[in-house]
């Protein structure tokens, strides 16, 4: 993880921490055609609390770059955002050796709930310049959006989808520390 | 409720006409099928003219698809595919993209032919393009093959086993309506 902050921690830290979402990010990387395609989610809460990690992501503020694609996306060929509002993670089991991080948990979509698991780094607990306590986490996950009724594709001129079945889904989270 | 039945074809005697005249008897209480008569009036798609106030016949298309709460197709099938006076309607109807009177909208699709297979390439086609378009496309299912040999010589649907099946597929299609009238 690219941080400011020098690893010296090696647990989970207990207690209740909160996203700060001004400096976290909830995204979307996809194979489209000859590139990647990606979006964001900038409506969601995440938290960590005696253990557990929650993300819920409001999937009507998907921000993509033209509004048509971003309707398309919405639409019940995608996430049906009309009957499904939220996307959601929780994961129950977060582990932890040096930097490196691990998630065992539940990913939900379009009312599809499937068992997922978030690779990534830690960093942290450490004091900022404002004094409060924060741990940063840079997670992501595979999934295969068929599994969650999002079967739409196009067929390339060559034959091949348009639109690879294969997403993944990214979490740069800033959790700061709630007071007791 | 409100459903608004649309029929592909212009000709007087067509089949899909007389399987949604079908339709609204086999309506049950409380829902209301309503046979669109507009298809004629839409003019050809054209770009210059998709402006605000639009075609009144495209307008008016559009302010009915808005106030229904569903949307049953009967499509004949012509060159393996959707006829183009109902296409071209659809063509209309899906602009503005991102806000289109259909986005989200419950639809039905069935298809007729007087061959043997029911339209089922038309049907298949109009599925594709009402996704396209945002429309929640449900799992309503009926192809209706022969279907000049199903009418009576009034032309009215004939065919105890096609009637069914229209029940079933209406009755599909209210099931999609039904999720957003409870959470009201």
């Amino acid at each position: 993880m690219t941080s400011t902050i020098a690893q010296t921690e090696q647990k989970i830290p207990t207690g209740t921490w909160k996203a700060d979402t001004v400096h976290s990010s909830v995204a979307f990387e996809v194979p489209y055609a000859v590139a990647t395609f990606s979006g964001d989610v900038p409506e969601f809460e995440a938290s960590l609390e005696d253990g557990t990690l929650t993300g819920v992501a409001q999937i009507a503020s998907l921000n993509v770059k033209d509004e048509n694609l971003q309707a398309h996306l919405l639409s019940p060929e995608f996430f049906d955002a009309e009957r499904h509002a939220e996307v959601r993670f929780e994961g129950t089991n977060v582990t932890r050796d040096g930097d490196k991080v691990t998630v065992d948990g539940e990913v939900t979509i379009k009312g599809i709930t499937k068992p997922a698991t978030l690779h990534g780094t830690i960093v942290g607990p450490a004091i900022d310049h404002f004094g409060a306590n924060r741990v940063g986490f840079r997670l992501e996950t595979t999934i295969d959006r068929t599994e969650y009724d999002m079967k739409w594709n196009m067929p390339l001129p060559n034959g091949e989808p348009a639109l690879s079945n294969q997403v993944t889904l990214k979490a740069d989270l800033t959790l700061v520390a709630q007071e007791a | 409720m409100r459903v608004l039945a649309i029929s592909g074809s212009l000709r007087a005697d067509s089949n899909s006409t007389a399987l949604l005249r079908a339709l609204r008897e086999e309506a049950p209480e409380g829902v209301e099928v309503e046979l669109w008569q507009g298809l004629r009036e839409i003019p050809p798609y054209d770009g210059d003219e998709d402006v605000v106030p639009g075609p009144p016949a495209v307008d008016a298309f559009r302010e009915l698809v808005r106030e229904v709460d569903a949307v049953f197709f009967a499509t004949p099938e012509y060159n393996s595919s959707v006829p183009g006076a109902l296409k071209n309607a659809l063509d209309w109807a899906s602009r503005p993209m991102a806000t289109n009177a259909f986005r989200n909208k419950p639809v039905a699709v069935i298809g007729s032919s007087a061959g043997a297979f029911g339209g089922v390439w038309a049907a298949a086609e109009l599925r594709k393009v009402l996704g396209a378009m945002g429309a929640r496309v449900t799992d309503a299912e009926l192809a209706v093959g022969h279907a000049h040999e199903k009418l009576d010589d009034d032309g009215r649907l004939a065919d105890d086993d096609v009637r069914q099946g229209l029940g079933e597929a209406l009755g599909t299609l209210l099931a999609e309506v039904a999720p957003l009238h409870a959470a009201a």
